[in-house]
C-alpha cells in the first residue's frame, strides 16, 4: 500500500490571505448586492422579499425602462468608441515605439502614459477648461488656423456631448494598450522576424502578417479589459456633466443612472433596492460579454509558442 | 497616601470625563462657500458662550450632499448636527429616525408656521430642524453698464426684454449670463425665479398640489415660454456654460444681467468690481401684483444617534437666538433670516432684496413640497425640462405636457 500523500496545507496557506480580502471585498459585496436587488420596502419600511420584480420594473416599466435602454446605448457607443479609436491608435503607437530607429523612444511612451496615471477629476475638469466656448484655449486654437466655425461647445450639444466624452477617456487611457501591445512586440523573438526578413517580408506586410497575428491574444485581452472599465464607468461623466448626465441624458451610462437610483439626487431620495437592480443588470451585461470572449474568442484565437 | 491619591486621580478622570470635558459637536453641511464665516464668526461667538463645548463646521460638495449625508447617517458616521434641506429630503430622515424632533425646543417660539412648515411633518406636529435661512430670487445688474447704456431697471417683461435687446445691440456686454450645462440655473433661477408672477405665488402653487391647476395650464407653460425667450440673450455656447462660468461671466463685468438667487450677494461683492443692483423679476404690466420666490432653504437638526444630544440642543437652541439670526444675515448677506425678530443688515444689495418681501407677495418654489415625492422626481424633471427649453430642443408645451404626465403617474390629485 503506497504512503497517503501529505495533506499540503501550505498551500491553503498560502491562498487564505487573498481569498480572505477578495471574499471580503468582492465576493460579499456583490452577493450582497444581487440579494438586495430581490427585496423591496412596504409601506410601513419592512424589508420584504420581492423576487424578481425589481427587475420587471425596471424592464417592463416605461419610465424606468427608457431610461435603461437609453444608457446602455449609450454606454455601448462610449464602448464602440473606445474600440474603434483608442485600441487601433494604442496599436500603432506601439508599433511606432518599437521601431529601433526612432529617437527619444521613452520621452514619447512616458509621455503618452501619463494622462493614464491622472485622476479623473483633474482630466475632467482640464478638458472642460480647454474645450470651454469661455476661457477655452479650443476655440482660439481654431481661430488661429481659421477653423473657427468648426467649434461647438461640444460638452453641451447632445449629439456631440457623449462622443467628446468618449474621446476625452481616449486620450486618458490610450496609454494602457499601448504598453501591453509595445510588451507584446519586444516579446517577439528576433529569429521570427529575421526569418520572415529572409523570406522578403518587410515593413508593412510583416507587421500585418508576422506580427499582428502574434500580439492578437495580447489586443484581445485589451479588448475586454476595455470592456468592463467602460460598462463600469462613472467618474469622467460625473466630473464633467453631473449626476443628470446632461444635456438631456445624451451622456447618461450606467454608472451614473446607477449613481442617480441608488444615492439619490437632489430632491430624489435614493432607492437602494431598485439601484440594486441596475447594479445587477449591470453585472449580469458584464458578465455575458465576458463568457462571450472566454467562450467564443478566446478559446479560437491560435497562439504560438516559440 | 500615593496609592489612594492615584485612585483619587483615576477617578475623577473617568468621572471628570463626562461632566466636564469638552464635547464636541461635528456639523454636517452642504454650504462648503460659508467655511470661513462658521470658523471666524459664528463658532467663535458659540464658543465664547459655552467653552465647554467646541463645534466643527465639516461640509461637503453641494451636489454631493444629500447622497453623502444619506449613507454616513445609514452607516451612523454622521456629525451631530445635519444641515436641513428643506421639505422632503429632511422629513424623510425624519421618518426613518435620522433626525431628533425638536419641538420642544425653547427657541422654536420664534418661528412663524410659515418659516418652519419646510422642516415639519406634513400635520404640522413635529418640527425637526431649526430654521436658519431664505433665500430670495431675482436679478442682479451691473449698474455701472446699466448707467453707460443708459438703461432704467426694468419693472415689466416688456421693458425687460427691451433693455436686453439694448445690451445686444450695443454689444459691449453679453446680456445675460447663464448657461445650461449645470442644468439647475434654468430651474432654480430661470423657471422658479420667473414662474411666481405667472402662477400667482402661493395661490397657484397650492392649487397644483390639490391637484386643482395642471403644469399643462397656461400660467404653468407661460414662464417656460419666457425660458425660450432668453436663449438669445445668452452668451455664446451658453450650451456648455458651467453655473461658475456664468458668475465669473458676471463679476468680470462681461455680463449685463445675473438671474439670482440672493445667495451670490456675499460671493458678488467680494468678486465684482463695478456697481450692483438688484430687481425682482418682472411683471406683466406695470402695477401687477408681483411674486417672488422667498424660498426657506436652510436649516440645521440634530442626529438622532448623536452621543452628545445635551449639547447639540444647546447649539441649536443658540441657532434659535435673535443673536444667532442677525450674525449670519449679516455675515451672509443674501440669506435672509426666518427668525420672527426683525435682523438689521448692512449689506445694500441685501437690504434691496429683502425689501420686495413687503411690496411683493412672497411664495416657495413651487416643486419642492409634496410634488416632488415620487418617481419621476417633478424638481429633477424640471431641470431637465427647464434647461431643454432653454436650448430650444423641446417646446415650452412639450416640456410641460412631459412634466404633467410625469408627475400625473404617481400623484394622485393630479390623476
Amino acid at each position: 500500500m503506497a504512503a497517503r500523500k501529505p495533506v499540503r496545507w501550505h498551500i491553503a496557506v498560502f491562498l487564505a490571505p487573498a481569498v480572505m480580502v477578495y471574499t471580503a471585498l468582492m465576493i460579499i459585496p456583490l452577493f450582497g448586492t444581487l440579494f438586495q436587488s430581490l427585496m423591496n420596502e412596504t409601506e410601513g419600511g419592512d424589508r420584504v422579499f420581492v423576487g424578481l420584480q425589481n427587475f420587471a420594473t425596471l424592464f417592463g416599466d416605461a419610465l424606468w425602462s427608457d431610461a435603461f435602454w437609453n444608457a446602455l446605448g449609450n454606454n455601448a457607443w462610449f464602448f464602440v468608441i473606445h474600440m474603434a479609436v483608442q485600441n487601433p491608435i494604442g496599436i500603432a503607437l506601439a508599433a511606432i515605439l518599437s521601431t529601433p530607429r526612432l529617437r527619444m523612444a521613452a520621452f514619447y511612451r512616458t509621455a503618452i502614459f501619463i494622462p493614464t496615471i491622472l485622476s479623473f477629476v483633474i482630466v475632467g475638469f482640464v478638458w472642460k477648461l480647454i474645450l470651454s466656448p469661455i476661457w477655452g484655449i479650443a476655440p482660439g486654437m481654431l481661430d488661429a488656423v481659421g477653423l473657427k466655425f468648426l467649434f461647438a461647445p461640444w460638452l453641451g450639444k447632445e449629439e456631440y456631448a457623449l462622443t467628446t466624452l468618449a474621446l476625452i477617456s481616449v486620450w486618458q487611457f490610450v496609454g494602457i494598450p499601448m504598453m501591453l501591445i509595445y510588451a507584446a512586440l519586444l516579446s517577439i523573438p528576433d529569429e521570427v522576424i529575421e526569418a520572415s526578413e529572409m523570406d522578403g517580408i518587410t515593413g508593412w506586410s510583416q507587421f500585418w502578417k508576422i506580427k499582428l497575428p502574434l500580439i492578437l491574444p495580447a489586443i484581445g485581452i485589451i479588448s475586454i479589459l476595455t470592456f468592463v472599465g467602460n460598462f463600469n464607468a462613472f467618474d469622467l461623466i460625473y466630473v464633467a456633466q453631473g449626476a443628470l448626465a446632461g444635456p438631456d441624458f445624451s451622456t447618461d451610462i450606467l454608472g451614473t443612472f446607477l449613481y442617480r437610483t441608488f444615492f439619490g439626487f437632489q430632491l430624489q431620495l435614493g432607492d437602494p433596492y431598485m439601484g440594486s437592480a441596475i447594479a445587477g443588470a449591470m453585472f449580469g451585461i458584464i458578465l455575458l460579454g465576458v463568457c462571450v470572449y472566454l467562450f467564443g474568442i478566446q478559446t479560437r484565437l491560435r497562439r504560438y509558442q516559440f | 497616601m500615593t496609592k489612594t491619591f492615584k485612585l483619587a486621580l483615576l477617578t475623577s478622570t473617568l468621572l471628570g470625563s463626562a461632566a466636564f470635558a469638552e464635547t464636541t459637536l461635528t456639523i454636517e453641511s452642504w454650504r462648503n462657500d460659508d467655511l470661513t464665516i462658521w470658523q471666524d464668526t459664528i463658532i467663535p461667538a458659540f464658543e465664547a458662550q459655552h467653552p465647554d463645548i467646541k463645534v466643527v463646521f465639516a461640509p461637503s460638495a453641494p451636489a454631493e450632499y444629500n447622497a453623502a449625508l444619506n449613507s454616513k447617517l445609514a452607516a451612523g458616521s454622521a456629525g451631530d448636527l445635519i444641515t436641513c434641506r428643506p421639505f422632503d429630503a429632511s422629513l424623510e430622515l425624519y421618518n426613518q429616525g435620522h433626525l431628533a424632533d425638536l419641538s420642544g425646543l425653547a427657541s422654536m417660539a420664534n418661528f412663524s408656521p410659515v418659516a418652519k412648515s419646510a422642516w415639519q411633518t406634513d400635520d404640522a406636529t413635529a418640527t425637526f430642524c431649526v430654521p436658519m435661512a431664505s433665500v430670495i430670487h431675482g436679478f442682479i445688474y451691473n449698474a455701472d453698464a446699466f448707467e453707460a447704456l443708459g438703461i432704467a431697471v426694468p419693472t415689466t417683461t416688456e421693458e425687460f426684454y427691451a433693455a436686453l435687446d439694448k445690451i445686444k445691440a450695443d454689444g459691449t456686454y453679453i446680456p445675460m449670463a447663464m448657461g445650461t450645462n449645470d442644468q439647475w440655473e434654468a430651474a432654480t433661477m430661470g423657471y422658479n425665479n420667473i414662474g411666481p408672477n405667472f402662477w400667482k405665488g402661493e395661490e397657484g402653487r397650492l392649487a397644483l398640489i390639490a391637484g386643482e391647476q395642471k403644469l399643462t395650464d397656461p400660467q404653468w407653460v407661460a414662464p417656460f415660454a419666457e425660458l425660450a425667450r432668453w436663449k438669445d440673450y445668452l452668451g455664446d455656447g451658453f450650451e456648455a456654460q458651467t453655473y461658475p462660468d456664468s458668475q465669473n461671466l458676471f463679476t468680470l463685468g462681461r455680463a449685463a444681467i445675473y438671474p439670482a438667487g440672493s445667495w451670490e450677494i456675499s460671493g458678488f461683492n467680494t468678486q465684482a468690481g463695478f456697481k450692483m443692483g438688484a430687481f425682482p423679476p418682472p411683471v406683466a404690466a406695470a402695477g401687477d401684483t408681483c411674486y417672488i420666490s422667498d424660498h426657506t432653504d436652510i436649516a440645521i437638526g440634530m442626529n438622532a444617534a448623536s452621543p452628545n444630544a445635551e449639547a447639540a440642543k444647546v447649539f441649536l437652541d443658540w441657532v434659535g437666538s435673535p443673536e444667532f439670526a442677525t450674525l449670519y444675515a449679516n455675515a451672509l448677506p443674501g440669506f435672509f433670516s426666518l427668525n420672527a425678530t426683525p435682523v438689521e443688515m448692512a449689506d445694500p444689495l441685501a437690504q434691496e432684496f429683502v425689501s420686495w418681501r413687503s411690496k411683493c407677495q412672497s411664495t416657495i418654489r413651487s416643486t419642492y413640497q409634496i410634488l416632488s415625492r415620487g418617481t419621476p422626481n417633478l424638481e429633477n424633471e424640471t431641470w431637465n425640462a427647464s434647461a431643454n427649453v432653454i436650448r430650444g430642443t423641446e417646446t415650452p408645451e412639450d416640456a410641460a405636457k412631459r412634466l404633467q404626465d410625469g408627475l400625473a403617474t404617481w400623484y394622485a390629485p393630479q390623476q
